[in-house]
């Protein structure tokens, strides 16, 4: 199935716009300071929750001292995520409006359940922080379990829209306008869903379990190893040591998906030039002039990967027009460091499993701590690269072989300044996000009360 | 109403929502700032920042609301009109961060010269944001929003007299409600030094807010005559008068220190202006183009209004819990200790559970690979799916606990 850039869908007309490069990277830095944020979103709550309930349940103030500490954090992450949040949902008309005049009536409605999603989120945020100390313990618990799910429902809207962007459906194109459109449809009937919602969902337990973790391994490594933090260090540490493991199994499913909804993107990703029976994967290397260079290279690999067959035919680069491919080196490069980190960190998950199921203890070794302080940076690394992987390998793309991003873009000038002035802006919040946390870590324990 | 004006029902409830909630919020930031010094000064500021900390995030999400909605029930509209006031809606975004990043800040600083500063940076945004969104909606009032990917001017779109008006009118509003809010929270708060600052507040931003709306009267015929006409002599002319009777209701309420009442009042005063600017404008969304044309096709407006329908009714009874939480005290930082409970020392686990677990979580593993790598079909991945997650909670239930207690203190 071939087609040509020709077929344009658009509500408000063609669009010229030289700026398209810096649009795209505005929308990226966009979506890289926030998803971050997201995993904290998702993952946060939870942790938070489970530390509270054993405080309850065992009477150990340690526990509920924990608890409140990481609910401060939650929060100022939360309040960095509200905002970054409605730049994203901004951006949608300053930068795409014409992907959101022509498609917004088929993908909408998954925004407008996440933002009721992120309203009960926000309420009752409001109500948990605010609560610690007027509530009793089981309201207390229970204004937290709205966080939880609504972490979950929001991921599921939003990964919706996006599973939709890559897999189109529950439409027709009429002369460039979308018409039979069904948002239920389009937004939940979609095959694709599925395995891109329960990579990110594990990848946010990934991403905050490290983190958390990997600031304790810090303190560990600076000599300061009490209760409180092997505590503090045990319980993120256990998450993403379970699911980074799982989250193997999953990316290599989501690879099949795309292997059969998206063959472009599965030949970037891998660097596949040409159509062939039993296609090989190379490991690093560099991809030019159709094929990749000075990688190791393993027969007949993804045909088995991608299809289970060692002969499969697997769909090359040169199936499309050179001007439906995506930029290859990005997207393979971004596959390769998130492939490689998820390894990693499915690693030194199963270290800290065998070594729970031998000898009932956290290792004890002085370089896993260097390890566990790296991953937390690392799992966001392979997040956002995973996110390139996604993005950029659906290129040249807005909807997936139905609108170019060259047509999604705004007519308007001073994308340059706009984007110039969003870097300012991201830097200074990032640097206060840091400034915050620092100051909440030095704070002193409220073990007890206060 | 036809269904494809619903959703413009929906958005502009949405709008007052943000307006009196979230515009509050923006006031309280100004308040926050333009107190003098000393002790005094102190209290004001902490005042306005502990009243909003709770609902600070729920009250900003009603902007995403509006923004969702318009995009999903009038997408070729909501492209042309985000695209030609990109400039207003950035500087608006922009303002939003910064209010947001200081919230955030606030609550880890306890130095006095910090959080002036935090303070500043806030009042700041908090004057551009409402400023910026008022003069864009001067932009959408005033038909200077056409049709199409920014066909309209990037600039006097929204920096003409109307939208200059509208902005101004919108900061002044903010102000007032945030007045009359705090003094009414000062009052049930006991505070009478706290509310008699908030009083004189509010007196003098809502006389400020009245004559800026009377003055903006003549902005308006001269530069948006069909929108003037509408408001004195058209549709829009009673929701002018509900607005000029509940301002004046407020006045009193507010002279008379009956600040609960005057709540609602100030809120029905700039929500009847909100209804009286969509009055007068109806059926016009864009200029040539009608709310009823702007609309998506009838399955999309009806998922719509279902989805918006089914969320309010989770939202609103998790809103007045919320609202009512705050505004009764149960929320915010103890003053006092609370009664400790008679605490309960158990295990976290049951002793004999560990090994069970562990060899549960190794099932779910084998489980899980079987049938998401091995199997193909959908319903076998959905099954291997679970499987993996009841891996991970039952691995973490085995896990935790023997990594807790397992190791002597060091």
């Amino acid at each position: 199935m071939t087609h040509s850039l020709v077929t344009l869908a658009q509500a408000l007309g063609p669009v010229q716009q030289e700026h398209l490069l810096q649009a795209r990277q505005m929308q990226a830095l966009s979506f890289a300071v926030h998803i971050p944020l997201v995993c904290f979103g998702i993952a946060f709550p939870l942790m938070v929750l489970v530390m509270e309930w054993m405080g309850h349940r065992t009477g150990d103030p340690l526990y509920l001292a924990i608890a409140r500490r990481w609910s401060r954090i939650m929060v100022a992450l939360f309040a960095v995520g509200v905002i970054t949040g409605t730049i994203l949902s901004f951006e949608m008309g300053l930068l795409w409006p014409n992907f959101t005049a022509t498609f917004g009536g088929v993908f909408g409605l998954g925004f407008a359940i996440e933002g009721f999603s992120f309203f009960l989120e926000a309420i009752f945020i409001g109500i948990y922080i605010y609560g610690w100390d007027r509530l009793s313990p089981r309201a207390h618990m229970l204004s937290a379990v709205p966080i939880v799910l609504t972490g979950f429902t929001g991921s599921l809207m939003v990964i919706a829209v996006n599973a939709w962007m890559n897999h189109p459906g529950g439409f027709r194109l009429v002369r460039g306008e979308a018409v039979d459109i069904h948002p239920v449809d389009a937004l939940f009937g979609n095959s694709y869903l599925w395995h891109e919602l329960v990579h990110m969902y594990l990848a946010g337990y990934i991403v905050t379990g490290f983190v958390v973790a990997g600031a304790y391994a810090v303190a560990r490594l600076r000599g300061r190893w009490g209760r409180y933090e092997r505590t503090a260090l045990v319980v993120p540490l256990t998450i993403a040591a379970l699911a980074s493991p799982v989250q193997l199994l999953v990316g290599d499913w989501a690879a099949r998906d795309v292997a059969e909804s998206q063959p472009t993107k599965l030949a970037a990703l891998e660097g596949l030039g040409r159509t062939e029976k039993g296609a090989p994967i190379h490991i690093l290397g560099w991809y030019h002039d159709g094929e990749v260079k000075f990688g190791i290279g393993i027969p007949k690999m993804l045909s088995v990967l991608a299809f289970h067959d060692p002969n499969a035919k697997v769909e090359g680069l040169d199936a499309v027009a050179p001007d439906e491919r995506p930029p290859v080196n990005i997207v393979r490069i971004c596959f390769q460091a998130m492939v490689g980190i998820g390894t990693l960190l499915a690693l030194l998950g199963a270290i800290v499993l065998y070594l729970r199921v031998r000898r009932r203890v956290l290792p004890e070794w002085r370089w896993f701590y260097y390890g566990l302080a790296a991953a937390g940076p690392l799992s966001v690394v392979a997040l956002i690269c995973g996110w390139i992987v996604t993005e950029v390998g659906r290129q040249p793309w807005v909807v997936y072989r139905v609108m170019p991003t060259s047509q999604a873009v705004t007519a308007a000038g001073g994308i340059p300044v706009g984007y110039a002035t969003l870097w300012i802006v991201y830097l200074a919040v990032g640097a206060g996000v840091v400034w915050i946390l620092r100051r909440l870590a030095r704070a002193p324990l409220p073990v007890g009360g206060d | 109403m036809s269904l494809q004006e619903l959703p413009m029902v929906f958005v502009l409830l949405g709008l007052v929502f943000y307006v009196v909630l979230g515009g509050a919020d923006f006031g309280a930031a100004m308040w926050q700032f333009a107190v003098g010094r000393g002790e005094r000064g102190e209290r004001i500021r902490e005042h306005a920042h502990e009243a909003v900390g709770p609902v600070w995030e729920a009250n900003h999400v009603w902007l995403i609301f509006v923004l969702t909605v318009t995009w999903t029930a009038y997408p070729a509209a909501f492209g042309s009109l985000a695209s030609t006031l990109s400039v207003a809606l950035f500087v608006a975004g922009l303002g939003i961060i910064v209010r947001g990043a200081a919230y955030a800040l606030r609550s880890g600083s306890s130095d006095p010269r910090e959080i002036g500063r935090i303070d500043a940076a806030s009042a700041v945004s908090a004057v551009l944001t409402p400023f910026a969104l008022g003069a864009a909606i001067g932009g959408l009032a005033s038909g200077r929003v056409p049709f199409g990917n920014a066909k309209g001017d990037l600039i006097t779109s929204w920096l003409n007299p109307t939208s200059i008006f509208i902005g101004a009118l919108a900061v002044a509003f903010c102000a007032y409600l945030a007045a009359v809010y705090l003094a009414a929270d000062a009052a049930r708060r006991g505070d009478a030094d706290l509310v008699a600052a908030f009083r004189v507040r509010a007196l003098g931003a809502g006389a400020v807010a009245g004559a800026l709306s009377v003055a903006g009267l003549v902005v308006l015929h001269e530069d948006a005559h069909r929108l003037y006409h509408e408001l004195v002599a058209g549709n829009g002319l009673p929701a002018l008068i509900v607005s000029v009777i509940a301002g004046l209701a407020t006045f009193a309420l507010v002279v008379r220190e009956r600040f609960e009442p005057a709540r609602f009042t100030a809120a029905a005063a700039v929500a009847a202006i909100v209804a009286g600017w969509a009055l007068a404008q109806q059926p016009i969304f864009l200029p040539g183009l009608t709310v009823e044309q702007a609309a998506a096709p009838h399955d999309v407006l009806v998922t719509t209004t279902v989805a918006v329908l089914g969320g309010a009714i989770i939202l609103f009874p998790s809103l007045v819990l919320l609202f009512r939480l705050t505004l009764g005290g149960h929320l915010g930082h103890a003053h006092e200790e609370r009664a400790a409970a008679p605490v309960v020392r158990r295990d976290l686990v049951l002793a004999a559970a560990p090994g069970l677990l562990g060899r549960i979580a190794a099932a779910c593993l084998l489980a899980g690979f079987g049938l998401l790598t091995v199997a193909e079909a959908g319903w076998a991945h959905a099954i291997g799916v679970v499987a993996l997650f009841g891996f991970i909670v039952v691995g973490f239930a085995g896990t935790v606990p023997a990594l807790l207690e397992g190791e002597p203190e060091s």
